[in-house]
């Protein structure tokens, strides 16, 4: 316990802390009455509300598309479905900038539509909301389709034969089991569309503004430092409340629900209804997820010859002073560093949350955990720079300081994968190792490890896909000289010329395929047990 | 427990080995033979002008590029007391007075300062910064379709809101994009502290368009530059720069007689960037060395094709490019830094309400 809250502590809290006192503080004294002045300024108030209403509209479209498609995959068996679930899941990693560029590509000036019928849907909300939910499917899917796989139907059948019509028996049955699991997907939905950033900056030009990006204008461009304090402030109560009311309904879930095995609860599809709505699914994720990623590939193969990919290789392109492609070793380094760092923190998170005998203040800790979701990216860098510049703790020039900041939005996915899985390691098979004689290495060894390995891998891959798609935080703090795969694109893709944007890409379209591999992988591995993601 | 323990201090020895990595790192960049240069992301200098100055003065030269230049200033600023370099390169006139009241450089007089324009001495008595480069910010048109149209392109600030000129437009937002905060400067010297903002009513109301950055303006909305054609841009007038055409040749796939682009000289604002010695340099006298080199004619007549600015050095030469395709503007608007500094934020912000809301 005493290493994950020291990690938080020192390069989470701090980091934040000193950021926010720099814009507050004057002359030693604190400046609360800015808060004031900044909440009740209109074009704040606008921010905010906007915010705030793009957030909700954007929730219920993905409840909309998704839960339909979590059904799908949870109980109907066809094929290519574990191909398909990586699939989805793939955009969840992606760096907004891709796929902010994807949509781009799709709905944008000269894009797809816009060459077919002229439908140009860039700096309206729509794009906005569309790529949302192009986003966040994956948290629904995975988190209500998993549970929702190992529900036993035959509860529901009971019900059936006791007399129960189809929708009375799932409302009766079925709605309630998974009534938690889709508040908790919902929530998590809302949190990431309401701290969306590369999306609304990138889809929604100068017009519109999250809360997100509004941290970023104030502190990056206008340098209103105290403005941004209290705007960081404001969306830190946000997401706390947001984040409180996730962990109430992760606990409600954790009452005890009879599971199955999933492979034993998905059939083939039966009747007509069931045929169409796989249709239906099948169609919407062609439409909304596959086409946006097919574009990106077909534009990155745009050159006779795969010129945009072998372009990679050349150093003299000017944009860096290494060739692109160097970017693609620089972030698969990083990644193993910051998995490395986010599954031993978050593994430890776990192994204390997960004792039957934690108390509040350690309960209260498991949202916490949760908290570098939700804090804008620019804030963390901002106060990585400031805070972390002085000797004993000088890690400015060190590169360490991206794999870092990659760690602290890796660890609370570690930690939501293995919790689960180790409360319910039964405590009895510990002490009868231990009454045995095995030491308590061995006991961890012979019993925890067996049981929790597959959950680790699980972790370590989802904390991997994520630190390599990082973009936020690692732009303010990544090497000129070493940039990161994301941070590479954003760069190629300002830069004027068809060979840059050629090769944005390919590079794009290799990070999205390392995604896909590392997804497919865990696909395999997959616990029975209800993670979250 | 004990097994928690275990894995504990096994993690901590992996963070300080790894911290160890990186402080060694450091230490090789702080050697005084290095000098670090901090700039934003359009720095550029050619290869053999850059080995040139290492060769002779024996200084290593470190370029970080930081960001655009706002966010590049911004983030010195930040980490004053504990800087990323020793030299700062691109703060202009707009944001210089940011960078000034907050103590950002330390007094230095360059060699071979005589040589630069009086103009450009915006710091003259107490040398903080250095005059560097100019550049002008104009509106470009696209001279195939005034000529497609058989209409004059507008020359002035008053031209491009009138019924002639609609819709014609797309220009940057002032308050994320340095173009941007130029045109809207350039319109406020023109017409006044009060009158800018019944020129921009008259602007909005004649369909100007604004789009956050220069890039997405140039590159997809304006259809006279060869990516914007290819991207289906629509729009004649761009906020851009009177360089701006010589690019457009110059970056041909074939070299046309003459630029496909014109300049409204009736439009333009002058930028002008510095650079300065960062207040707690850890190599200052490489900074210096460094500094001069930037006043030199060798660096000044080298930079017009690296960044596609005028020098400001009297007698260095410009490139043939630049006075074949284009010209500097003779009579640009231009605004004292104080004056900049006491209404940039007031004026971004009415500009915002009035424009994009």
């Amino acid at each position: 316990m005493a290493l994950p809250v020291a990690f938080f502590a020192l390069f989470f809290a701090w980091p934040v802390a000193a950021i926010v006192a720099r814009g507050l503080k004057a002359d030693g004294a604190w400046r609360w009455g800015r808060l004031a002045d900044v909440v009740t300024q209109p074009d704040i108030r606008h921010v905010l509300w906007f915010t705030t209403w793009q957030a909700l509209a954007s929730t219920a479209l993905t409840l909309l598309l998704a839960l339909p498609a979590a059904y799908v995959f949870a109980r109907l068996d066809f094929p290519g479905r574990q191909v398909l679930r990586a699939v989805v899941t793939v955009p969840f990693v992606l760096p907004t900038v891709v796929a902010g560029s994807a949509f781009l590509a799709l709905v944008g000036h000269g894009g797809l539509l816009d060459d077919l019928w002229g439908v140009r849907l860039d700096t309206t909300v729509w794009a906005i909301l569309l790529a949302h939910v192009f986003f966040n499917c994956a948290v629904v899917v995975r988190t209500v389709g998993g549970l929702w796989s190992q529900l036993d139907p035959r509860q529901e059948e009971a019900a059936r034969m006791l007399g129960a019509s189809p929708l009375g028996a799932w409302r009766k049955v079925t709605l309630p089991a998974l009534a938690p699991a889709v508040a908790a997907a919902a929530l998590m939905v809302f949190l990431f569309c309401f701290t969306s950033f590369g999306i609304v900056q990138i889809l929604g030009g100068p017009t519109f503004s999250t809360l997100e990006v509004e941290i970023y204008r104030q502190t990056s461009e206008v340098f209103d430092l105290s403005t941004a304090a209290v705007l960081t402030l404001v969306q830190f109560a946000a997401v706390g409340a947001i984040l409180a009311v996730h962990a109430w309904t992760v606990r409600r879930r954790e009452t005890a629900l009879r599971l199955v095995d999933p492979a034993v609860t998905a059939r083939r599809p039966r009747g007509a209804g069931q045929w169409a709505l796989l249709a239906l699914v099948l169609g919407t994720v062609a439409l909304l997820l596959v086409l946006p990623l097919a574009v990106l590939v077909q534009r990155s193969l745009d050159a006779p010859g795969f010129g945009y990919y072998r372009a990679l290789t050349d150093a003299d392109g000017g944009t860096f002073l290494v060739a692109p492609v160097h970017a693609v070793w620089t972030s698969l380094q990083y990644a193993v560093a910051a998995t490395a760092i986010a599954v031993a923190i978050g593994g430890l998170a776990a192994a204390a949350l997960a004792r039957r005998d934690a108390g509040r203040l350690v309960r209260g800790f498991d949202a916490l955990l949760m908290l570098p979701l939700g804090v804008s990216a620019v804030t963390v860098g901002f106060g990585f720079l400031i805070a972390l510049d002085k000797p004993p703790l000088d890690l400015r020039q060190s590169w360490l300081l991206v794999p870092l900041a990659q760690a602290l939005v890796g660890a609370p996915f570690v930690v939501r994968t293995m919790l689960p899985v180790l409360r319910a390691v039964d405590v009895r098979l510990r002490e009868a190792a231990a009454v045995l004689g095995a030491s308590p290495w061995r006991v961890w060894r012979e019993v925890d490890l067996p049981m929790v390995r597959r959950a680790l891998l699980v972790a370590a891959g989802f904390a991997f896909a994520v630190s390599l798609g990082e973009f936020g935080a690692t732009v303010f703090i990544a090497r000129p000289d070493n940039p990161t795969l994301p941070v590479a694109v954003a760069r190629l893709l300002s830069r004027p010329g068809d060979l840059n944007y050629g090769q944005a890409m390919a590079l794009s379209t290799i990070l999205m395929v390392v995604c896909a591999a590392a997804l497919l992988l865990l696909e395999r591995l997959r616990t029975d047990r209800t993670g979250e993601f | 427990m004990q097994n928690k323990t275990l894995v504990a201090v096994a993690v901590g020895l992996g963070l300080i080995g790894l911290s160890a990595c990186g402080s060694t790192d450091a230490k090789s960049t702080a050697g005084s033979k290095t000098v670090t240069l901090v700039s934003h992301d359009s720095w550029a200098v050619s290869k053999n002008v850059l080995a040139d100055f290492e060769k002779k003065t024996g200084y290593k030269v470190r370029v970080l590029k930081d960001g655009d230049a706002g966010q590049a200033v911004n983030k010195a600023i930040l980490t004053k007391d504990n800087p990323q370099g020793d030299v700062f390169f691109g703060v202009d006139n707009t944001l210089l007075s940011r960078a000034l009241d907050n103590g950002l450089f330390q007094p230095y007089t360059a060699k071979g300062l005589d040589k630069v324009g009086a103009a450009y001495r915006l710091d003259k008595d107490k040398h903080r910064v250095t005059p560097v480069d100019y550049g002008d910010i104009c509106v470009n048109y696209d001279k195939k379709y005034f000529a497609d149209h058989h209409l004059t392109p507008p020359q002035s600030f008053a031209d491009l809101a009138k019924p002639q000129y609609k819709n014609l437009l797309v220009t940057e937002n002032a308050a994320t994009s340095s173009p941007g905060l130029g045109f809207l400067l350039g319109s406020a010297a023109q017409f006044g502290d009060n009158g800018w903002q019944g020129y921009w009513k008259n602007l909005k109301a004649n369909g100007v368009k604004v789009v956050d950055g220069w890039e997405q303006a140039y590159y997809q909305e304006f259809s006279g530059s060869s990516e914007g054609k290819k991207a289906g841009g629509d729009r004649p007038l761009v906020v851009s720069y009177a360089s701006s055409p010589p690019a457009e040749v110059i970056y041909a796939k074939k070299r046309p007689g003459t630029a496909p682009t014109g300049v409204s000289y009736g439009t333009c604002f002058r930028q002008i960037e510095f650079a300065g010695l960062l207040g707690n340099a850890k190599n200052p006298e490489g900074a210096k060395a460094f500094i001069d080199f930037l006043v030199s004619r060798e660096f000044q007549e080298d930079m017009p094709l690296n960044m596609f600015v005028y020098p400001v050095v009297q007698g260095a030469k410009v490139p043939a490019e630049f006075t074949e395709y284009g010209k500097a503007a003779q009579h640009p608007e231009t605004m004292a830094p104080g004056k900049i500094a006491a209404n940039r934020d007031q004026w971004v912000k009415s500009w915002t309400s009035l424009v994009l809301k």
